[in-house]
């Protein structure tokens, strides 16, 4: 039951996030100052080569000359039908170039992810069942770290390793020597939190009572962790993952921007800065609609972890 | 053990409290040198010396100059003015839209309820900088614009736990009675809820502000938000990136700004409410 509200939730969403976008982007067109179609049109073909005639050619393809309902109720039909238009800029159809950066994208959340959680874990782990001056140090570096936004953290990475020591690549993609530092960059400071997570729910199971008692009945450390510790800690590790969501996609942009990565998050910041309408529109799209499906995972993993449905993020 | 106990809470009562002291004063300092620094200083952040390019901090200008010969110390100033202000309206914005409604879905009929948490899983729904990036696109470069869509979406963290706390207080007995008893909805607000909201307050504002500081230099990192010649934190840094080889202290500088203000909010907060 508690299942499908959730489920529920998520598709509410999953329209609230089409419907926004669409919204948000139609109004930005509409809000290009002058002659929308000149804008545009000069935006595609440079301010030089641009005359009335390009901008008429314009003004006919994205229906400019109807009224503002109509047009609005025919982008949103577009919408659903997922046809996202073609590139004001490159002339190509969104939802192709969409494809080909969603698998650069996943693949550098989820390289991002996986090293966050190599870093977090055992990290979290160790300064909880050590605790003194490790974990003060891992409490400081983290406090410090979190200070950082990721950009920041993605430049000092680039100072050190790639200007500085000259052992990795600055920006571009292409090798798996592309992917080292922006992925170390996502994890970092990913990690950064995780693993203040990871020992404040190590330390709560280690000190429960049924913790002791798996001991005292003859346990060994090492088994009372795996058939005790794990999944009593991973419910709210998972949680919480949920809520850092949010810093993945976010640091995603940014890192891609900085690294000159082909991901979504690049299309989207280039796509602002070209005043490319329709593929602002598919990039935050297909970044809502990650963020809600990962949401969604997420939410089913707490279920599948915890059956007892307690509280899901 | 009773003893120990409380010697143990007492530690960490006033550990909390020492690095939240830091961060206030630490803030507070970097207010001053944003707020009084035009103030006091003859240079302007947007005059250029080109004959003195990329120099080294003397006893002319403090921090050095940038790669148009601009005062670091003014301009340094000036974008740590802009990101303080930018937090602190988002903050009071925020704040302000979030306690009343919280406090209005708690107590209200419940469609409002309903309506209310409808909405905030409309926002929600899309990451906060995708968020606002689109309103950066819609109007460029505007102050105003990253405002609004900040605003939207950091008032949704105060209304939650205002909601919250209002829910679990408005069931309790003394405000059961002080109902009972006839006291209008002002007087249960300022004697019931407020108080126990406001604590929390301090934290979720810190917050805030560290996230709205960042957001904004997020924007500027990536071209779209604050347009030059303003000097904006997140900005500066893309600017003196390509400087780095010649005067890596002109990249520091901005980074260290930015580092210190997000840690001085980060310190003021304290422990996030869990």
């Amino acid at each position: 039951m508690r299942l499908r509200n959730l489920l529920l939730k998520r598709l509410l969403q999953l329209l609230a996030v089409s419907w926004g976008v669409g919204t948000l982007t139609f109004l930005l067109m509409r809000a290009l100052p002058g002659d929308m179609a000149y804008r545009i049109a000069a935006g595609r073909y440079g301010m030089d080569a641009v005359d009335s005639d390009a901008a008429a050619l314009v003004r006919e393809e994205l229906g400019l000359d109807q009224g503002a309902w109509s047009t609005y109720w025919s982008w949103l039909g577009d919408l659903l039908q997922w046809n996202l238009g073609n590139s004001l800029v490159s002339g190509q159809p969104v939802s192709e170039s969409l494809w080909h950066m969603l698998g650069h994208s996943l693949l550098l959340a989820g390289a991002g992810i996986l090293l966050a959680a190599l870093i977090a874990i055992p990290l979290g782990l160790a300064s909880a069942y050590h605790g003194g001056w490790l974990n003060r140090i891992l409490l400081t570096l983290s406090t410090g770290m979190r200070a950082l936004p990721v950009f920041v953290i993605g430049l000092l990475a680039v100072v050190v390793f790639a200007l500085e020591l000259n052992l990795l690549p600055v920006a571009g993609f292409g090798t798996p020597a592309h992917l080292v530092l922006p992925a170390l960059t996502l994890g970092l400071s990913l990690a950064a939190i995780a693993n203040r997570v990871v020992h404040t729910e190590a330390e709560r199971v280690f000190n429960a009572p049924f913790y002791e008692f798996a001991q005292t009945k003859g346990l060994s450390a090492w088994q009372a962790f795996l058939r005790h510790g794990v999944r009593n800690m991973s419910v709210p590790v998972v949680a919480f993952f949920g809520v850092q969501l949010i810093t993945v996609v976010e640091g995603v942009v940014m890192i891609e921007s900085l690294f000159s990565w082909p991901g979504i998050g690049h299309g989207l910041a280039h796509a602002i800065f070209a005043r490319d309408i329709p593929l602002i529109q598919g990039a935050a799209l297909m970044m809502g609609i990650l963020f809600v499906l990962l949401n969604t995972l997420v939410d089913l993993a707490c279920y599948w972890l915890d059956p007892r449905g307690g509280q899901l993020a | 053990m009773k003893l120990s106990y409380l010697s143990t809470s007492q530690i960490s009562t006033s550990q909390i409290s020492t690095s939240r002291l830091c961060g206030a004063v630490l803030l507070l300092l970097l207010c001053v040198y944003a707020f009084a620094t035009p103030l006091l200083s003859a240079q302007d952040a947007a005059s250029q010396n080109l004959s003195q390019i990329l120099s080294l901090p003397d006893g002319n200008s403090w921090f050095g100059t940038d790669h148009f010969g601009r005062d670091m110390w003014v301009r340094l100033a000036d974008a740590l003015r802009l990101s303080l202000s930018m937090a602190a309206l988002c903050v009071l914005t925020s704040a302000v839209i979030g306690v009343t409604l919280g406090i209005l879905a708690a107590t209200g009929p419940s469609w409002v309820d309903r309506t209310l948490d409808g909405v905030t899983t409309l926002i929600l729904a899309l990451p906060g900088l995708v968020l606002v990036l689109i309103f950066a696109a819609i109007v460029p470069g505007s102050f105003w614009m990253l405002y609004v869509a900040i605003s939207l979406i950091q008032w949704i963290e105060y209304f939650r736990v205002t909601r919250a706390i209002t829910q679990r207080i408005a069931r309790s007995p003394e405000v059961q009675s002080s109902r009972l008893m006839g006291f209008g909805a002002f007087y249960l607000f300022r004697r019931h809820y407020w108080p126990a909201i406001a604590p929390q307050l301090v934290t979720l504002a810190s917050f805030g502000a560290a996230s709205a500081i960042l957001m904004m230099a997020s924007l500027g990192f990536v071209y779209v938000g604050i347009q030059p010649p303003l000097a904006e934190l997140g900005l500066m840094i893309v600017e003196h990136f390509p400087y780095y080889s010649d005067a890596p202290w002109l990249l520091a500088q901005p980074l260290i700004a930015l580092a210190l203000v997000v840690l001085s909010c980060h310190l003021l907060g304290g422990k996030k409410a869990s």
